[in-house]
């Protein structure tokens, strides 16, 4: 069990790239990078999995889908049916027509929604929680690269990686 | 090796398609069962069909040059391609419109004519909705603003497509590129307002009593798409012929984006004129849908659930449109699909209740297949497919979602 971690700060994005592919293709794993912006391709070279939360979005989806459905089929078929523009209204097939707009906004409320919820949960961005940034240059123009070591040998061939590519500051955190 | 070769076989088969079209036409002028309504409505579909592809992938490369958008400067002479049977096209509308306009003319017009506001003869009952119309709807008027509105369109095009072939010529391209955004932009401006004219005159013209502020955009979705598809088609074929090596995944990734979003622009627009239809129920508005669904309600079904359903639920996810087997199967039948909208647009305002899809329509739609082909594929053999030239080259080479 390790709890050593090198944290390698660069201030290029490229030479960031660099350097996590020589460190995954030298068979070391990166627990995170920490950047102001975006990097395209990072995720594939750290080789986190593909995200979930397609997944999560149809599941949400569909319970907005429900729900606006139960909703509107109980006020508009059941309890209080309205006669509008002579319209009929016994069934819900043959009010569709004008439910779709609804279903479909409610679809869309509750997907964006509960992904937003979701994301937000996932990666603990809430109000009042202590930032787990662990240098504060990430936020400007730094790049941050952890990575965990396992062994002595581990530290100084990571340590060595990020030398070679570049980076600007090399640090090693008993975590 | 950067040139396709329209081979000798291939040639052949669109010679078939083409001779099949021709016999369909025979068929269709000798046959007592086809009433000459039937007869020039079909041409008219079909050329408004594929003039529409034409116009559609031009528009979409312009599009590109003023987004100046890098990932689609592979497949820009794929655009080009589709976009030269639009004179042709244009041609043979116009034909319909004359030869309307020629038989409805005068004391003795005839009635059996696609355009039916174009009748004059004393057979007429007085129609109060045409003849307010008769300020727009005119027969001098409509012929020349197709004939001018149809050059421009052609013009630009073609200016378009020759400074684009002379940028692979020379070093000095930068210039020339933006020339081509510059005419890019003028051609988009003028393609969004002249488009709608043309929308009214070829198609909506057909109902003459009916009229939709939107109808014009639904069409502009439906060339939009259907360039798209075609576009697709070409470069997924020219990938198995193998040139175009430079397009990848992620280029076919972006071209099926835009083929599942104008799908579900196409759907949104559809369902929303059909529901403040269904829902105001005025008269003048509802006969419309009423011609569609009383009388051609298989076609009208199938077509609306096809073309919505099956590339929403298809091509939502991202293997799909990284898949060519995927991209060519919904292609085709959206292409199907749209052809049998198009037909709904054209038939029941000018051959009414008694519509039939025979030997005659389905010959010349296959000749037509030909003549589009033998066009566009002669157009893809002349320059290099792979382009040389061009300021985002090496971004589309980097594409990469």
């Amino acid at each position: 069990m390790s709890h050593t971690f090198v944290h390698a700060l660069y201030d290029d994005d490229d030479r960031l790239k660099d350097g996590a592919t020589k460190v995954r293709s030298l068979g070391h794993t990166i627990k995170d990078v920490f950047s102001p912006f975006p990097v395209h391709g990072i995720d594939k070279i750290m080789g986190i999995k593909r995200t979930r939360i397609s997944i999560c979005c149809f599941i949400y989806g569909c319970t907005g889908f429900s729900l606006a459905f139960w909703m509107i089929s109980y006020m508009m078929v059941y309890d209080w049916p309205i006669d509008i523009g002579g319209k009929p209204n016994f069934t819900p097939y043959h009010n569709l027509p004008s439910w779709i707009p609804i279903l479909f906004e409610s679809t869309v409320l509750c997907s964006a929604h509960g992904m937003a919820i979701t994301f937000l949960l996932r990666s603990w961005l809430l109000p009042g929680v202590s930032p787990k940034n662990p240098d504060p240059r990430t936020t400007d123009d730094h790049f941050l690269m952890v990575m965990p070591a396992y062994t002595d040998a581990d530290i100084k061939a990571i340590t060595g990686i990020a030398k070679e590519t570049g980076a600007v500051e090399i640090k090693t955190v008993h975590a | 090796m950067n040139y396709y070769t329209f081979s000798d076989k291939a040639k052949r088969l669109t010679y078939i398609l083409m001779g099949l079209g021709v016999i369909a036409l025979i068929f269709g002028l000798v046959s007592g069962n086809i009433t000459s309504t039937r007869f020039w409505a079909n041409i008219l579909l079909e050329a408004a069909f594929f003039t529409f592809i034409s116009l559609g992938a031009i528009f979409f490369m312009s599009l590109q040059y003023v987004a100046q958008s890098g990932w689609s400067v592979m497949v820009k002479r794929v655009y080009e391609a589709v976009g030269r049977f639009l004179p042709f096209g244009l041609i043979i509308i116009f034909l319909v419109m004359v030869v309307s306009a020629i038989k409805g003319a005068g004391a003795n017009g005839s009635n059996d004519i696609v355009y039916h506001w174009m009748h004059k003869g004393t057979d007429k009952i007085y129609d109060e909705l045409v003849a307010k119309k008769s300020m727009w709807l005119n027969i001098p008027f409509v012929l020349l603003r197709t004939l001018i509105i149809g050059g421009i369109w052609v013009y630009l095009a073609n200016v378009m497509r020759k400074r684009s072939i002379e940028m692979d010529l020379t070093n000095d391209y930068l210039p020339l590129h933006f020339k081509n955004l510059m005419t890019a932009a003028y051609y988009i401006v003028f393609f969004g307002i002249t488009e709608q004219f043309m929308a009214w005159d070829w198609i909506m013209a057909i109902d003459a009593n009916w009229h939709s502020t939107l109808f014009g955009w639904y069409l502009f979705d439906d060339m939009w798409l259907t360039g798209v598809i075609v576009t697709v088609l070409l470069t997924i074929h020219l990938r198995r012929k193998g040139l175009l090596t430079n397009v990848n995944a992620n280029h076919m990734h972006n071209l099926g984006l835009w083929m599942f979003a104008l799908s579900v622009l196409w759907g949104y627009l559809w369902f929303f004129q059909f529901m403040f239809y269904w829902y105001t129920n005025i008269p003048d508005e509802v006969v419309y849908f009423q011609a569609r669904i009383d009388h051609y309600r298989c076609i009208f079904w199938i077509m609306f659930c096809v073309n919505l359903l099956l590339p929403l639920i298809v091509l939502m996810t991202r293997d799909t449109k990284r898949n060519d087997k995927y991209l060519v199967i919904i292609g085709s039948i959206l292409l199907v699909t749209h052809w049998l909208d198009a037909y709904i647009w054209v038939m029941p305002g000018s051959i009414g209740v008694e519509w039939n899809i025979g030997f005659y329509e389905i010959g010349l739609a296959i000749g037509f297949i030909g003549f589009f082909l033998y066009v566009v594929l002669s157009a893809l053999a002349k320059v290099p497919v792979q382009i040389k030239n061009h300021p985002y080259i090496e971004e589309s080479l980097h594409h990469h979602i």
